[in-house]
């Protein structure tokens, strides 16, 4: 199993927002425990995928030079569940950020209505003492974590180079979705 | 110039929603760490909600001092001289005249009560309107 919580970016705008994606599928173990009977995404697990789309959002923005942890979650309100068999809209806005961490603002949607509203506190990790306890390697922005970012921003080019294509080569106005 | 209550109120509401304190608790006496239970992580979002809720720049380090473990600063748990006089010039906002008779290092966050925040933000507030 990977621990990769989002399935795909809709949209990202560097340093200010994201939206992603996340299918529910009864192929995920968790479901069949969560509950017997009636597979509802656990919450936490919802919190984990607005911390990884905002977590990839607030390392984007600097360079993915640091070490991003999730470090509080001073608020979360969820309002329904969510079903194997739903697709979740995650929005999430960077509120504020700082040479020791960032503030951003997460909401779930599910069919267009507010399913959750979180904030989430990350900090960056002291460059000197993590290198010490982890080594320099970045273990937050692993690759396969990264490959989701990477696949939208391909998507996004492809896009892009078919809408030119159907307007003869001309450059398309629209607005590209993945900055 | 907003005046002590209304910061005092804003400190308060600033606290209830960083630490889910009820706001009778936020007491101008009241210690953060021992009382309402902050812990270090708090720091960070304290520091970003003072900044949005009065519109203030905190520099890193400057409300909550960082790097104190330096052993000219400090000897046996307790801070030496030096240290002591770097912590006044830190915090000119702080009553430390208490924590200046046994000045040990474990005893440093006892100094941050709700009524030393209120007096950091009508600091960087003074210093803002005089700029």
């Amino acid at each position: 199993m990977r621990w990769i919580w989002i399935d795909k970016f809709l949209e990202f705008r560097s340093g200010q927002f994201a939206r992603a994606i996340k299918n529910l599928t009864l192929a995920e173990e968790h479901l069949h425990d969560h509950l017997p009977g009636y597979p509802v995404m656990p919450a936490s697990l919802i919190i984990e995928g607005l911390a990884q789309t905002g977590g990839i959002l607030v390392g984007e923005a600097g360079g993915f030079t640091e070490k991003v942890v999730l470090a509080k979650i001073p608020r979360a309100e969820f309002f329904g569940v969510a079903c194997a068999g739903d697709q979740l809209i995650y929005e999430v806005t960077l509120t504020d950020m700082r040479a020791e961490g960032a503030v951003v603002s997460a909401k779930a949607f599910l069919e267009g209505e507010l399913l959750a509203d979180v904030e989430i506190v990350f900090a960056h990790l002291d460059n000197t003492r993590s290198n010490q306890m982890f080594g320099p390697k970045n273990f937050v922005f692993t690759q396969q974590l990264l490959g989701v970012l990477d696949l939208a921003k391909a998507q996004e080019r492809a896009r892009l180079a078919e809408t030119a294509l159907e307007n003869n080569g001309e450059t398309s106005e629209s607005t590209p979705v993945i900055e | 110039m907003p005046t002590h209550d209304e910061i005092f109120l804003k400190v308060q509401t600033t606290l209830v929603d960083a630490l889910g304190v009820d706001e009778e608790d936020v007491t101008t006496d009241a210690t953060l760490f021992n009382e309402l239970g902050a812990e270090s992580i708090d720091m960070l979002d304290i520091v970003f909600r003072l900044e949005r809720n009065f519109g203030i720049k905190i520099p890193r380090g400057e409300l909550f001092p960082e790097n104190i473990s330096d052993p000219e600063l400090v000897e046996k748990g307790k801070l030496t001289t030096k240290g002591l006089a770097e912590i006044q010039q830190r915090m000119p906002y702080a009553d430390l005249t208490e924590f200046a008779a046994d000045p040990e290092v474990d005893k440093l966050f006892d100094l941050y009560t709700v009524e030393t925040l209120v007096q950091y933000v009508c600091s960087k507030l003074e210093a803002q309107s005089q700029s």
